[in-house]
This record gives C-alpha cells, structure tokens and sequence, in this order.
C-alpha cells in the first residue's frame, strides 16, 4: 500500500465540562502519515499541544481495535467518520487526503451529556441493560451445555445482534436521538435464543420504558442508525423489537 | 511465611474437599458484609456478579465509562473447557497437562487442576446466560484447536469470543445492580488500599470526571485488574490497561509474583511507524488455517504470490512437524524473531513474516464446500470462491480488521505478523484461596500470578477470568469472611482513610505541580523502548542490568521534568496517565529484576545464555523450580522470597513440540 504524508485543518469542539458552552477550536497539523490510525493523529495533535503548553482534547477511547465501544468522535457530519462498518479507532488517515479540513464533535443527545470535549456519558445504556437486558440465572448451573440444541440460522442471528458494542453512534446519527437500535439489537440477541424464551415479554417492556424514561426519541424508521453502525447491526432487529413489544402488549400476563 | 495454602490430599480432591469443608457465611449475614471489586472485566464482573447473587453487598469499580468495555472485552479466539464434545481423547486432566507443560512447569499443580475441573462448568453458565457460542448444524457448540494441544476444546463466538462471554458477565452483573446487590461506579479508578489492624478494609479511588478522591469501606477488597503489559508501551493492551491497582497493593504488602513472566504473541500486525500508538492482535486461531512463512531467499523483493511453493520456509512445520503451526506462543513468536534476525523478515520493515491462508481456504474449505454442493472437479476460482465464503463465518471480523489497518486485503495476500507483547503470566501472588499475602486482598484474573506459569496457552485467559470469578471466589472469600461477621462498616473517616487519602492527593498535587518539558506519553514511550529492548523476547544478564540503571535514571528524570497539563479537580486524561506511567517507571525495574534473577530459560522468559543447541528454551529444574515472590520493603528496596514447585503428579521434562 502506499503511504504518503498530508496537512489537515481540524475544527474541534472544545467544551470545559457539562455546565458551560462549547465552542469549535481550529487545529493544524502537519506531516500526517497516511499509515496512521485516526486516533493516532489525534496523539500526535495533543502532544503538540502540551509541548505548546496548551490543552489537551479530550477523547474517549481505549481498546483501539473497534471493539470496546469507547471511541465516539462526530466526523465531517458522520458518526465514527466516513468508512462503513468501522469504529473511529479503526478508521485510517488514508481517507483524507493533504489540505482536508476535518471537522470532529461530541455524540449530541439529549441523553448523553458531554463530560468534556468529546467526551459524553453513556450511562443510560447500562441502566437499559439494569431494566432486563439479561437471563436471569445465578452463577452454578447444572444443564449441560449441550442440552439446549439451538438451531443455528436462530443462533447466528443472535450472534450477530450480540456484536453491538453499546457505543452509541445509532443514537448519534438519528434526528430523533432515538435508542432503538441499540435496545433491538440486545431484545434480539435474547429472545432469538431458547434460554431467553421464558422472560421475553417483560424484558421487551421494561426495557422500552427505561428507554422512554431516559429521555432517548421515538424511531421514525429513517434507517440512519443501521447506515453508520460500526457493528453493521441490521434494522431488521427494529422491526423483530415491534413484534416482541406488540406481543408483550397484547398478553395478558406481562 | 510463604503458605500457599493448598489442601492436602489428592490432587483431583482437593478442590471438593475444600468446599466441602471451608467455612460458610449464612444469608443473613452476608447482606451485612461488603465487597468491594475493582475491575469489571471477565474475572472481575464474574466476581461482581457471583458475589451479589449470593447476597453480599458488593461495589464495583471500573476506569472505562461502562462495565462493558473492560479489556476482556477484546480476545478473539476463543475459551478453554474439557468438555471432550469432540470425543478427540480431551479430559480435566489432559487440559490440567497441557497448561502445566504448556506453562513449562512453572505453574502450581493444585491451582491448574482446579481450574480445569471448573472449565465444564464455565461454558454450562455461558449458554445459561445465552453467550451466542458458534454452533453445527445439528445445533450443537462447536469447537476449534488452539497452539500447544492436540484435541479440540476450544469453544468461541467467530473472533470475538472476550467480547460475548464478557457481555454475558457484565449482564449477570447489570442485573444484581438492579436488584441492589451491586453498586457500580465507572470512570473511578483505585489509587490505594487502605489497611486496617493488618487487613485490607477499603479503597481509595478517583472520581475522573470530577477528580475529587472518594474513600469506600469493604470488609475484603477483591483487584481483578488485569495485567501490566503495557509497561512495554507497545502492546495488544487497551491504551487505559495498567498495573495501579496491583502496584498500590504491593507497596501495601502484597507480594509480587514471577514479574518478568511476560508473553509474546505470534501474531500481531507489524509496527508501522512512530506514531504506533497499540499494537493489534490476529487471533491465535488463524493458526489453524493459516500457515507461517518466510522466503528461503534473504533480501526477497518479490511479492508474497510471486513466490513460488518451494521457495517458501515454512519454519514452524520444518521445525516443529508435530504441532507445525500451532506450536505454544513463546516457540512460535521466538522462532519468527529468529528468521527475522537472520535476514529472512518481509515487509517494508523486515520486521515480519507472512501468514498465508490461501493453502487451506483452497483445499481445507474450498474442497468440502465443493463437495456439499455437488461440484466435481472445481476449478481453482470456484474453490476460492467457496473457500473464502467459510472463512469469512469463521474469522470475517479479523479479516476485516486486517484490511482496515493495513490496507491490504488477506484473502487475496498473506497477512505480514510480527510477535507483540500480549499477557502477563507474572503477577500479584495469590495462595489458593486467591488471597494475596494482605489478609482480606484478593486478586482475580490476569491480575494474578497463579495459573499459567512462564507461558499461557491460548484461549486460556479467558477460563482462568471467569473461573477465579465465578466458581473460585465465591467459597474462598466466604472461608475468610465467615470470621468477619461481627466487624461493623468502619467509617471512612477513621483515621487510616484520612492519612491513605492524604498520600494520594498529595502525590497527584506532585506531578501537575512539576510542570516541566516532557510530556507523560515520551516518557511511557522511552520506557518502552527500554523494556522490549532489554527485557523483550530475548534477555541477557547485561541487558537486564543495564535497563535497570537506565529505567532508574528515566524515573527520576520523571519526577523532575514531566509536564501534567490541567486541573486535578477536572475530568483529566492526562493526569490518569500520569498516575499510571509514574507506576510503569517503578514496576518495570522490578521486572527486569526478576529476569535477571532467573538465570533459565522457561516459556516466555528467554535468557540467551540459557538455551539448547537448536535455540530452545532450556530450563535449570534444579535452581529455578519456584515461583519468585518479591516483597517490597518499603523505599524502593526489595527483598526476594522463593515458592518452591512441588510436582507430585507431572514429572516435568523438557517440553518437546517437535
């Protein structure tokens, strides 16, 4: 592959903490390798700062191979930047080109405050996680793995509903703010398999309702959640979502 | 002094004999009792989890902004249990063989045993939690091979297994958060162990978003906070995994066990430039398709597919030919150093070797895919179409990842590898109870020392995580808080809260007020250099001694001329990496310390004036048999206190691969 270097302008959003306003900061940066991760530049950029005596961004990240869910960086208008399927931390320089302006922001949602900078609190995906997003088995089971045969069609999907990492960019993306790609993908991954069966309605209804409690908006089906998620988390996991919550509705016994 | 505590009797009894007659802490009175857990990856949200559903009070902290995004969270391959589903000769005590021999013989016995008998058990809670694990047709789990066996008993998710099982953990925890049996607090890290009459009763930790320093109670404090590799700078470690946790617990008198036992990885994507900020892993199940290669040619210019068959070195099944390419990874990252110092590296850098996946996915995959559909003799093009479509199912993410950081696509070219520093064996010392010698500290994970001697074998992080958490801790803390139950909350404002606070905050205020040139990442980086220089893949009596005085000077240096920007009662990136490196500059001199005392090869420490004619490890039973236990004696001095291995059941032997 060939590597070249390149001169970027960066626009930043630099905000001091919760209570106070933000504002864009604008950065050069020169002799940028194209080799280097988008994080990588941002390194770089810091350490010209504190050498300057100037402030550090302030970003989150940390497993630096799209995994952990951390990085979360707004760039150029799109959630974790222009390459699909890829987390911030993963996108290379090698998408921009010598001369680009790059403009970076937080997540913006009403229910992820900004810390600082880009930083934002994601907390109310635990509390999503708190209101059901789990089987409830205590530590010491006794079945048998293999006793619980799941057809595999059934376990890849809820594998592939699974790989959500929880960063957030379906909320990120939609004009809404709305959660419910985030909230779809684990009712899926659960009730897609036989173990979760038995507490599919009620999870499907207490997970909605903290969702709705945390003050995420209402899904209009635009489908900019599933066009920039990192995991390729398909909307279809929406549609699945209605029907459990239709149903859990509609039964007498939640 | 030393007692690691482990039963008498027979070794596949003494873990039922232990919960058979440990004592029991009743459920009135573990609502009474606090736990406190810092770190929520897989041995610390299994331990959270477990804990709370038995009905202890438990608070757990964590650095990231959510349990979820722990480094466990990051292994791909996959997870180690006997389960013998592949009927392939697999049982407790042939994995309990293969960690020891794989660990070459440098792991307790009574430990290793335990935790194989435990590894059944982990995949049963798993499914029970609903861990997606890849499946055949017929519905049921399926397994893969790892390096340094000969069955298959490794079960996975496609290359994000950490990522599922830890989901599954965080779930289970998530749940007793709901219910009020565990408090979480993210974005809190542990600066100190507070140490009450001798016993360790709390924690000091920092808010990082406020950055005020907050005290909390616990009448047993549980560390599972994973390991130190990245004293090495360059590591597959997350950018925030670091060693405070343990290093505040050392310097509070729990000692350190094997700190120079680091591992290498095989296969990792080469460095690229000085911007390198981590340094990313290809899973050791690749492996299983991939076949590792260098041209037989020094100076090769051509590229990979213009080399013909046989003028390819395919090292690892030249000299290994009975594990070929799943040889353990100390042997296998050794063996690509050894042809890239010989001139015979790939790449740009030289520094690399190729790891090629097209011989399988054409006759291994291609082939069975073409005979399921019915397809006689297909063409070379249809058997890499089919290939690649398995492939895709079994590693797709990898790939992906590849292709991403590289910019060069794998199905078409070999990967370029290189060995990276990717676990540490050598940690906090535990007895078999998973208590540190501080009585009521316990360490979990890779936090620890205990199971996986000079060497892991792969897909055996992750058992060893959630077996500490979920079918360890549970009896062991109860034996020890069963005498506990008439100790009341102490209040934080007693007075060894007061001074443990006091000596945190004014360390913090010592390193912004410094203000001097360098800032904390060049110093990490420096640090670096040293360590994998000096204390890396090959180590020397004169290297080691020399990265000590040099690790020495660059502390002090630290201490002088670092350059925190910020406020300390502020959300402060820059401070918390401070805290962690200035902790770094002291743990690797003791690690350097350690490799020098240790005049052996064993696993992944290679002393090279320790080795075989043909260049392998070559272990001295007669003066190393033991684990090296380092106390610290406070100012910087360290006295070194010895475990000595005793193996009634394996007879070691040179470990022999080929």
């Amino acid at each position: 592959m060939e590597h070249y270097n390149m001169n970027l302008t960066l626009k930043v959003w630099k905000q001091k903490n919760s209570q106070s306003a933000g504002s864009f900061e604008t950065y050069q940066i020169k002799e940028v390798s194209s080799e280097m991760s988008f994080l990588e530049m941002f390194d770089v950029l810091n350490e010209q700062l504190i050498h300057e005596g100037k402030e550090p961004i302030a970003f989150d990240h940390d497993c630096r191979e799209g995994i952990c869910g951390t990085c979360s960086m707004y760039i150029n208008g799109r959630p974790h930047g222009p390459w699909h399927g890829t987390t911030t931390c993963q996108l290379h320089m090698r998408a921009f080109k010598d001369g680009d302006t790059i403009v970076v922001e937080p997540w913006r949602a009403k229910a992820f405050p900004v810390i600082k900078d880009l930083m934002v609190d994601r907390s109310a995906f635990d509390r999503i996680i708190q209101a059901g997003g789990y089987i409830s088995v205590n530590t010491g089971v006794t079945i048998d793995g293999n006793a619980i045969p799941i057809n595999r069609e059934n376990a890849d999907k809820s594998f592939a509903a699974a790989a959500c990492i929880g960063c957030g960019a379906c909320v990120a993306a939609c004009k809404n703010s709305s959660a419910m790609l985030f909230l779809s993908a684990k009712v899926s991954h659960l009730a897609l398999l036989p173990q979760g069966e038995i507490e599919r309605k009620r999870r499907a209804l207490d997970m909605v309702a903290q969702v709705d409690k945390e003050g995420f908006g209402s899904c209009t089906n635009t489908g900019a959640c599933e066009a920039v998620c990192p995991k390729e988390i398909e909307i279809t996991n929406i549609a699945r979502l209605n029907r459990e919550y239709l149903a859990a509705g509609l039964a007498a016994d939640k | 002094m030393l007692d690691a505590k482990i039963p008498a009797g027979k070794l596949e009894e003494k873990w039922n004999n232990y919960k058979g007659h440990c004592k029991l802490v009743n459920p009135a009175n573990k609502r009474k009792l606090e736990i406190i857990v810092v770190g929520t990856g897989l041995a610390g949200a299994s331990a959270a989890a477990a804990l709370g559903e038995l009905g202890y009070k438990v608070k757990a902290f964590c650095f990231q902004d959510s349990a979820r995004r722990a480094h466990s969270i990051a292994a791909q391959g996959g997870i180690n249990a006997a389960k013998n589903y592949q009927n392939d000769g697999d049982s407790v005590f042939r994995l309990f063989y293969d960690t020891i021999k794989g660990g070459d013989y440098r792991a307790r016995e009574a430990n290793v045993h335990r935790l194989a008998e435990v590894s059944v058990n982990i995949i049963d809670q798993c499914v029970a939690q609903g861990v997606p694990f890849a499946r055949e047709y017929g519905g049921l789990l399926n397994n893969r091979s790892f390096g340094g066996t000969q069955v298959k008993r490794t079960f996975y998710a496609a290359g994000q297994t950490g990522q599922q099982l830890l989901i599954g953990a965080y779930q289970a925890m998530e749940r007793q958060v709901a219910l009020g049996n565990v408090e979480m607090f993210s974005r809190h890290e542990m600066l100190d162990v507070v140490m009450i009459d001798g016993k360790a009763r709390g924690i000091i930790a920092r808010d990082l978003v406020s950055g005020k320093l907050e005290r909390y109670f616990g009448h047993a404090v549980v560390l599972c906070s994973g390991g130190y590799g990245n004293v090495f700078y360059l590591s597959t470690n997350a950018m925030g995994s670091n060693a405070t946790a343990v290093w505040k617990a050392h310097k509070k008198g729990a000692f350190f066990g094997n700190p120079c036992m680091t591992q290498i990885h095989p296969t990792c994507i080469p460095v690229s430039g000085d911007h390198q900020s981590k340094l990313t892993l290809m899973s050791e199940s690749l492996r299983n398709d991939g076949r590792i290669w260098v041209p037989k040619q020094k100076e090769e210019t051509r590229r990979a597919n213009d080399i013909p068959e046989e003028e390819r070195d395919y090292y690892l099944e030249r000299r290994y030919p009975a594990f070929g390419n799943l040889v353990p990874r100390d042997v296998a990252s050794r063996a690509a150093k050894e042809r890239c110092d010989a001139g015979y590296g790939v790449g740009t850098t030289k520094q690399a070797v190729y790891l090629d996946f097209k011989y399988n996915l054409i006759n291994k995959y291609g082939r069975t895919e073409a005979s399921k559909q019915g397809i006689h003799n297909p063409d070379q093009e249809t058997l890499i179409r089919l290939g690649k479509e398995v492939v895709k199912e079994e590693y797709g993410n990898l790939f992906d990842m590849y292709e991403k950081i590289t910019g060069e696509n794998p199905y078409e070219v070999p990967m370029r590898i290189y060995p990276a520093v990717h676990y540490t064996m050598g940690g906090l010392w535990v007895d078999y109870e998973l208590m540190t010698s501080v009585k009521g500290l316990y360490c979990l994970g890779e936090a620890n020392f205990s199971d996986h001697g000079a060497n892991r074998l792969g897909a055996s992080a992750l058992m060893q995580g959630l077996a500490d958490g979920y079918f360890v801790i549970p009896y062991t803390i109860g034996n020890y808080l069963a005498d506990e139950i008439a100790v009341k909350p102490i209040p934080t404002t007693h007075e060894a809260f007061e001074a443990a606070e006091a000596h945190v905050s004014e360390r913090i205020n010592t390193l912004l007020n410094i203000q001097g040139t360098e800032s904390v990442e060049s110093f990490h980086k420096r640090l670096g250099k040293i360590m994998w220089e000096k204390c890396g893949m090959a180590r020397n009596e004169k290297g080691l001694k020399e990265a000590i005085v040099e690790i020495k000077a660059l502390r002090e240096e630290f201490w002088k001329n670092v350059r925190v920007p910020g406020e300390i009662n502020e959300m402060n990136p820059e401070l918390d990496k401070a805290n962690r490196v200035a902790d770094f500059l002291e743990l690797g001199e003791l690690m350097c310390m350690d490799a020098l005392d240790r005049r052996e090869s064993c696993g992944g420490h290679f002393r090279e004036e320790s080795q075989t004619e043909e260049g392998e490890a070559l272990r001295h039973d007669d003066e190393f048999m033991y684990v090296s236990v380092w106390n610290y004696k406070g100012d910087e001095r360290m006295e070194m206190l010895k475990e000595p291995l005793n193996y009634e059941v394996i007879q070691p032997t040179q470990r022999n691969y080929k």
